[in-house]
């Protein structure tokens, strides 16, 4: 096991080297001139020089680059000129947000898809078939912005049930201690239940929004890759030796159906953590997605760069956690590097 | 407790909490807070500060806003009111804020430091920090030091100790924008003691410490700030360069959308807003549920402008055709919806101020005639390019001037500009038809005309206008405002602003204006020439 892991890292070194690599020249050759957006709006060509030079834009790409490697190579990301902190601290602090938020919205897809799958799948054809289909279309064609700010509009400012857009806490609470970064947790360790209660209600809207948006895959795989297993002998032979309908679907047919599920996972988790850039704008919330975004209209390099080999780590441990599963659900499947 | 707790359970249980403690409290004060609601103002807007010291190397705008509310500056303006009766800074009128008596000589100005001021630490504030603080602005390059150039405010040699409660000022040349310039945000007056402590010697103004840290006197204080997410402010009980603030505390959160910034103006969680989209604000003005204050940019204009280095705009009959093809009123209803000040049409010569309307109206007949008379009668194509940071004003602004231009043969392609992009193709100055914002700090005709019309050819001078008639108006008008001459004055200005109109290198289109929506027991909004908040006026209840 631990030498699989360890093959499995050091094929993940080479791709982790060439996003260094392209994250940099990419970020160079945008369009927009770092200088001179910071220099101001009142800014004469020559202040713009003086920018470049405190930032040290005016060396060399390979100047440049060996500073940026050996500063990475300290775990030093750089300095954000956006919001002036380090990189670093500023991932730290915003991936646990992204995190929280995307892990309660893909639990909730999941609490939803995977049964509405299953009985899509065994009631082929029935109206919960068709209400599958209908979710799931009607999932994936709404734009996460659009249903974010229709919630917000009915939920917040229509009926008053849910509150203010604001981010991850209301105005007043204060974060609960950080062990975890995850304020839900961190609350119920704390023990401090009005905090949880207002984060978790916080929460609730944008999760949800995100959970429409990811039940469509889950829904769909679950249901076709359930159809396949049903179809296949060893369930008709389960069937015909008696066993009860409940146990067919659940211990055999599901559990073979599940790899795809997993596989399916996986990937809508690494692209809904960099991709709810759109629901952390609509609810304020303070994740990497729309600090990535913003660093990127304001040309600052260093939280790119970040943003971009933290997701790239992140996939590579996903994909990693995903196949070591697959082992576990099914011992066939042998993890090779 | 040692129960084990197993998942199952673990699940169970937070299923169970999520349960009991169903949906979500109604809004976002609890009630328990209701005392320190009243004295605490919520503030939302766009985007915050990425630095709290205005001497940083980029800070922006937001950013500038923190600092004028946490640091003194020797003197300030005076209010007195403004268009529609909102408080609006006196250009001409400054009261003490650190210095409590103002000398003005011939070739220098004397500071008295106001007794009892104190830094946030506690340390008094001296001649010496006032000095160094001078020094710094002077000193550090990029934009603070750029500004203070604007009123020929350049050597620290300039900034003299006199005793420990005086300071003076001395002119390198005469100058009328020498004394307004004490009064911007820039010459803000910092701890240099506590700075010195914090600097190193590849920093040696401390600038990355007074990065993160407030090293003023001022009213309020930072007591916490997550970039990109909120800035919180406290009220400096000690503050003695004024009557103490009414709001003890400021939370100012960023909410991204616009829509839900309205929202939670509208369900009354929010007491401040600004950065709307005019839509947004011309509607809750209607819905009168709202106090909305709109205030027209002082010094400043949008303005579509013509590069007049390359055919075909350094036709002057082609800039003139397409000032007659503008679709000036349809702009003011559909983009502005009303909120901004007509800039065209005038019947009447121009007054000597600063921004005017300009005789131009939509007529295509007499654009038409003139792009023939140029040698254009079919038209030609050319690209139009707007700044895409401000997109809700630019987008349908460039779609109408469009569809006008269209009508007269000027086929036009719209070219959208990032805004990290935006000031780099401003500077090369290549961009042949563009529409921009320019609003000068200092509230006075003949420098918004230095930096954008003089051939000096600033940075703002986006047209690359070169005129020796203009040149010597401009110089003029400074001359004789430094010298008290009037009547010259009055009459250079006139001049500098009928030839800025006969030349017609950039169309002035209309007067934006900035605005504030709050609740309606919020009170004690000022304008002031940065177009930020003053938090110290505001009153709550």
């Amino acid at each position: 096991m631990l030498r699989t892991i360890g093959k499995r890292i050091a094929t993940a070194i080479p791709s982790l080297i060439g996003v260094i690599v392209v994250t940099f020249l990419l970020t160079r050759v945008l369009p927009g001139d770092t200088a001179s957006f910071f220099a101001g709006p009142a800014a004469t060509p020559q202040a713009i020089e003086e920018v470049r030079k405190q930032l040290g834009l005016d060396r060399s790409l390979p100047e440049q680059f060996v500073s940026y490697v050996s500063h990475l190579v300290r775990g030093d990301l750089g300095t954000s000129l956006t919001t002036g902190r380090p990189v670093v601290t500023e991932l730290a602090t915003r991936l646990p947000a992204s995190a929280e938020l995307t892990l309660l919205g893909l639990l909730i897809a999941l609490l939803i898809a995977v049964p509405l799958g299953i009985i899509a799948a065994v009631r082929q054809g029935s109206w919960i078939d068709h209400l599958c289909r209908i979710v799931a279309t009607a999932g994936v064609s709404l734009p996460v912005f659009f249903t974010g700010l229709i919630f917000v509009y009915v939920f917040y400012f229509i009926l008053g049930i849910s509150p203010a857009p604001l981010g991850r806490l209301d105005v007043f609470a204060s974060p609960p201690p950080d062990i975890t970064g995850f304020y839900l947790i961190d609350a119920l360790i704390a023990r401090d239940f009005e905090t949880f209660r207002a984060a978790l209600a916080q929460i609730t809207l944008p999760a949800v929004t995100l959970a429409v948006f990811s039940l469509a895959p889950i829904a769909r795989i679950t249901r076709a890759s359930m159809l396949a297993v049903l179809s296949s002998e060893f369930i008709r032979t389960a069937r015909a030796s008696g066993l009860k309908p409940s146990t067919v679907v659940m211990t055999y047919a599901f559990r073979n159906a599940m790899l795809p599920v997993i596989t399916t996972l996986g990937m809508v988790f690494s692209f809904l953590l960099g991709a709810n850039v759109l629901v952390e704008k609509v609810f304020a919330w303070p994740g990497i997605g729309s600090y990535a975004v913003e660093a990127l209209i304001a040309s600052d390099f260093a939280p790119v760069q970040g943003f971009v080999l933290t997701m790239a780590v992140l996939y590579v441990l996903i994909n990693l956690g995903i196949d070591l599963l697959y082992g576990i659900i099914d011992p066939r499947v042998k993890v090779e590097a | 407790m040692a129960r084990h707790l197993d998942r199952r359970g673990f699940l169970k249980s937070t299923a169970a909490t999520a349960l009991a403690t169903g949906v979500a409290a109604p809004a976002v004060w609890s009630p328990a807070k209701a005392q320190s609601r009243q004295e605490t103002l919520l503030v939302v807007s766009e985007s915050g500060p990425n630095n709290i010291d205005i001497h940083g190397v980029g800070t922006n705008v937001p950013g500038y806003e923190v600092s004028w509310n946490c640091y003194d500056r020797l003197i300030s303006h005076e209010m007195k009111s403004g268009p529609g009766g909102v408080p609006y800074y006196d250009r001409d009128k400054f009261k003490p804020e650190l210095a409590d008596d103002m000398n003005i000589g011939d070739m220098s100005v004397t500071f008295r430091l106001r007794k009892g001021a104190k830094f946030h630490d506690g340390t008094p504030v001296t001649a010496k920090d006032v000095k160094w603080s001078l020094d710094r602005a002077v000193t550090v390059g990029g934009f603070p030091t750029f500004q203070m150039k604007a009123g020929s405010l350049e050597k620290p040699e300039q900034f003299v100790v006199v005793d420990d409660n005086t300071v003076r000022v001395d002119f390198l040349r005469k100058d009328k924008l020498t004394v307004p310039d004490l009064a911007v945000i820039v010459p803000a007056i910092y701890n240099s003691e506590l700075v010195k402590k914090n600097a190193t010697p590849d920093d040696p103004w401390g600038l990355n410490y007074t990065k993160q840290n407030i090293a003023g006197s001022g009213a309020y204080k930072v007591s916490r700030w997550t970039p990109g997410t909120e800035v919180v402010l406290d009220r400096n009980d000690d503050w003695a360069s004024g009557p103490l603030p009414k709001i003890k505390r400021v939370i100012w959160r960023m909410v991204p959308s616009a829509g839900n910034r309205r929202a939670l103006l509208e369900r009354g969680d929010a007491d401040v807003s600004y950065e709307l989209p005019n839509k947004d604000f011309a509607e809750l003005k209607d819905s009168g549920k709202l106090s909305v204050v709109s205030t027209p940019f002082s010094n400043g204009c949008q303005y579509l402008g013509m590069n007049v280095t390359k055919p075909p705009f350094d036709n002057l009959k082609v800039r003139q055709a397409v000032a007659y093809a503008i679709p000036y009123q349809k702009i003011m209803d559909a983009v502005l919806y009303g909120l901004g000040t007509p800039l065209f049409g005038a019947t009447a010569p121009p007054p000597a101020a600063w921004p005017v309307a300009h005789a131009y109206n939509l007529d295509l007949a007499k654009a038409r005639q003139l792009l023939s008379e140029a040698g254009y009668p079919n038209g030609f194509e050319t690209t139009l390019s707007f700044d895409l940071g401000f997109a809700v004003v630019n987008e349908p602004l460039c779609v109408l001037i469009q569809e006008s231009l269209a009508q007269i043969g000027i086929k036009t392609t719209i070219n959208k500009v990032t805004g990290a992009n935006w000031r780099t193709e401003l500077n090369k100055k290549v961009m042949p038809l563009y529409t921009n914002v320019f609003s000068g700090w200092l509230d006075y005709p003949e420098y918004f005309f230095f930096w954008c019309y003089h051939g000096s050819n600033s940075v703002f001078n986006t047209m690359s206008y070169q005129s020796p008639q203009m040149d010597a108006l401009i110089d003029g008008a400074r001359t004789a405002a430094a010298n008290g001459d009037n009547a010259a004055y009055e009459k250079d200005v006139k001049g500098f602003i009928d030839l800025a109109f006969t030349d017609i290198p950039r169309i002035p289109l209309f007067q934006p204006y900035s605005n504030v929506a709050m609740q309606k027991n919020v009170s004690g909004y000022q304008y002031w020439f940065h177009r930020r908040l003053d938090y110290r006026s505001f009153v709550k209840g």
